[in-house]
């Protein structure tokens, strides 16, 4: 019953010196093709690129293969460039070039240690087209700015793919040149939070100056090129002796954020406010990037000084957010993603906008277009043990066979969390 | 020339003071006499046993002693034995004359009711010859030269047994070779015999000898019976036969479950399992497409472990049938362990229903169908 081992050969080797861009467009044909010894196939430190002979390769070697018509069959991500949607294809994995990482992701995946530790092994990231991010796409592609801002939540079951799907999404808006406005995870926002000061603002208000500067911190880097252009439209008054002109571009109010730390959570107020008001002018997009959205609505388990627990709309930055995510602008979108694994005080089973919004909360997001986020499809699942194979990162002899890959069907259930965490490191 | 007078003075000494028992009857002159007299301790017949510890100084032989069974012992315990049961059958309303020992050990479990956890130190009512331990009749006659010719071998019962064996060894290979030279000879293979049957091991070996024997003797006698068989000769069949004891094949024992059909006509298995103290059961869909409910909860939900999934995962891979069927289970008790154990269990023996003989007994080794307590 144990099928034959088979081992990848045709493989090519990228020197890493051009742009992928030029080594790997959709078609090209002639190719140079050398034999890798295996040993070299598992040196973290290469580039291995399938190349388009790879997948005629694979073809040889595997059973159940159907080359399809174009060379790149299926095998290699080929889009660095998101931009055009019609090029995606679904069941194509999508690369994102290492470069944009810093910028577009500059908060960082946070529960995602996995997906961080994969890019540093294969040396790129790479994410699967999937229909969910795809229709959002889509959606966002024909956005009417005019209107107001129509917000999308994503939502499904554990490890099905939203924050990867947001992340999808953010890049194609970074590339577009959209002003992206993302909340890596709401919900660190309301736990384990420390010094929480009063807010000098409103008195009944806390501040969180460590998150809301390290958010600050990120958001530069994002976004630097829109600091400068946005000029604010009102003077804010710091304390006594510093304040802000209108007219002044907003990186100063975020300079001041970073410098004053005390400040930070009003100057993140004030950045999601003056964004908000002007990007109904039109000089930018804005996309509003929320993951675990529904943390804003939910308990928080901070306490106040008589140590009862806080209400999630007694802190600043949860307010300010929450001001954010309402529809009442127009000239972006909203991308919204609900999650349970870093929820508080909600069942384990919960994955519907219903159950982990609660009533408050359903009816303050209340319009918004559902995008549910499932398991893997068989085709997607067999372009993921694809994407896994070329890589060489699946080692045991089975894997190649149809039996190996029933084994992992069968143990993760198609579920893309459980797959990556089954075939990732130790 | 002081040992006689010796003997003459003990001899005297066991005479003055056992009297009338001592039979008196052997005298052959001083020296047997006192040699059977050293031998007849109390006068009569002692039965020499098996279970002597290797000290035989003189005063142990005192403490021994009390182990001898002699036969007219036995016999009045089998007498006793006898009346006791009908006594018993009579106790308990039953006919004496169709009074088996099953209904023996019943009768006395009820009368005498035991919480010892010990099985063999409750009240237990047997033939004598199952409790007293085997012993071997005297082996030697009055003038005290023994009856069997290799008595002095000290294993005299196993060493007769190999004589036996190597003589019809012997005469197979002369036969043999006399059909070769005759050019009768054919290759005959009967090795059916050896299916289902294993040689006897040591220990029965001993109680049938009523001897000790050592591990290398054991052996070499196996080997010698297994040579016996290469010839194929028909007339020591039953001579090895004697030392082949059956063993039961354990998968005959399966009930394997009816295939049921449901209204659409789909067929499905339902069976139970247990594991600790989580009870499953699960109903198995022949055609499917590898889906899993357990108490109407998706089973990678339901067992967010991995290691809970691979264990619901080896019946239908062993058997090569990863997404082939569909399953719903209803499970309860023990923990998450216990209840993917159950789980297990319960979906190989209704697949069991689905799959042929060899298969079903390919995954009872494997131990796919033993319930783990």
């Amino acid at each position: 019953r144990r099928g034959v081992s088979f081992r990848l050969q045709a493989l090519r080797v990228c020197s890493g010196r051009h742009p992928c861009a030029v080594c790997c467009p959709a078609t090209m044909l002639n190719r140079v093709t050398r034999l890798v010894p295996r040993a070299r196939q598992l040196d973290p430190g290469r580039f291995l690129h399938g190349g388009p002979q790879g997948p005629q390769g694979l073809a040889v070697h595997l059973d159940d293969r159907v080359p399809d018509e174009t060379p790149r069959a299926g095998s290699r991500p080929s889009e660095d460039d998101p931009a055009g949607a019609g090029e995606q294809r679904e069941d194509r994995h999508y690369r994102i070039p290492l470069q944009d990482l810093p910028t577009v992701f500059a908060h960082g995946l946070p529960q995602y240690q996995h997906y961080v530790c994969q890019v540093k092994t294969f040396h790129e990231a790479c994410l699967l087209v999937r229909r969910p991010a795809l229709e959002l796409l889509r959606h966002l592609d024909g956005t009417n700015f005019a209107h107001p801002a129509v917000r999308y939540v994503l939502y499904g079951e554990k490890g099905t793919g939203k924050t990867l799907s947001l992340c999808h999404v953010i890049h194609f808006c970074a590339k577009r040149d959209w002003l992206v406005v993302h909340v890596p995870d709401a919900h660190l926002w309301v736990k384990s939070c420390r010094g929480l000061l009063r807010s000098a603002y409103n008195r009944q208000r806390f501040d969180q100056p460590v998150e809301a500067s390290s958010w600050l911190k990120s958001f530069k880097t994002a976004n630097e090129r829109f600091l400068s252009q946005i000029k604010i439209q009102e003077t804010y008054m710091w304390n006594k002796r510093e304040s802000t002109e209108k007219g002044r571009p907003l990186g100063e109010v975020v300079e001041q954020g970073l410098t004053r730390v005390k400040n930070a959570t009003d100057a993140v107020g004030i950045v999601l406010k003056e964004l908000k008001s002007q990007s109904c002018s039109g000089a930018f997009r804005l996309l509003v990037a929320v993951d675990g959205v529904n943390a804003l609505w939910g308990k928080t388990t901070l306490k106040r000084e008589d140590k009862s627990l806080m209400a999630p709309e007694e802190l600043a930055l949860v307010h300010s957010l929450r001001k954010m995510v309402r529809n009442d602008w127009h000239g972006g979108a909203v991308v919204l993603a609900l999650s349970q694994t870093g929820s508080l005080f909600t069942p384990r089973m919960a994955y519907l906008p219903q159950e982990l919004l609660g009533k408050e909360g359903f009816d303050a997001l209340d319009p918004f277009v559902p995008v549910l986020v499932s398991n893997y499809s068989p085709e997607e699942f067999e372009r993921c043990i694809q994407y896994y194979l070329e890589n060489s990162w699946l080692q045991h002899e089975k894997a190649h066979t149809e039996e190996g890959k029933k084994e992992l069907l069968f143990l993760s259930d198609a579920n893309p969390g459980q797959l990556e965490r089954l075939c990732a490191y130790l | 020339m002081a040992t006689p007078c010796v003997f003459c003075g003990a001899a005297a000494f066991y005479r003055l003071f056992l009297g009338g028992r001592v039979s008196l009857t052997r005298r052959q002159g001083v020296w047997k006499a006192a040699a059977a007299e050293l031998q007849t301790d109390t006068g009569f017949q002692i039965l020499r046993l098996r279970h002597t510890t290797g000290v035989t100084t003189k005063k142990n032989v005192a403490a021994l002693r009390r182990e001898t069974y002699t036969v007219d012992f036995i016999k009045k315990q089998i007498e006793e034995f006898n009346i006791g049961k009908r006594h018993l059958a009579n106790m308990m309303g039953e006919d004496p004359e169709t009074f088996t020992q099953e209904d023996i050990d019943r009768a006395i479990a009820y009368l005498f009711p035991s919480g010892l956890f010990e099985k063999q130190a409750r009240p237990v009512m047997k033939h004598p010859e199952q409790i007293f331990p085997k012993q071997r009749a005297i082996q030697w006659g009055e003038d005290g030269r023994p009856f069997h010719f290799l008595f002095y071998t000290g294993k005299q019962s196993y060493y007769s047994l190999m004589h036996e064996a190597y003589g019809k060894l012997l005469e197979a290979e002369k036969r043999q070779s006399q059909l070769q030279a005759k050019g009768l000879f054919s290759e005959k293979t009967e090795t059916k015999d050896l299916i289902g049957s294993r040689w006897l091991i040591k220990e029965e070996l001993e109680e049938m000898l009523v001897e000790k024997l050592s591990d290398q003797d054991y052996a070499q006698f196996i080997r010698l019976l297994e040579r016996l068989l290469t010839l194929h000769c028909g007339a020591e069949e039953e001579f090895v036969q004697r030392f082949r004891r059956s063993v039961t094949i354990q998968s005959k024992k399966h009930l394997i479950e009816p295939v049921q059909y449901d209204e659409q006509g789909m067929a499905f298995s339902t069976s139970e399992g247990k594991r600790k103290s989580a009870k499953a059961e699960a109903v198995v869909y022949e055609h499917g497409s590898g889906r899993i409910k357990v108490n109407g909860i998706d089973y990678l939900l339901y067992f967010p472990v991995t290691q809970d999934r691979e264990q619901l995962m080896f019946p239908f891979h062993f058997l090569d049938r990863l997404g082939k069927h569909d399953t719903t289970c209803m499970v309860s008790g023990g923990g998450r362990s216990s209840q993917a154990g159950a789980i297990r269990l319960a979906v190989a023996r209704a697949l069991c229903s689905f799959v042929t003989e060899e298969e079903v007994e390919w995954m009872r080794q494997a131990g796919l169908l033993t319930a783990d307590p």
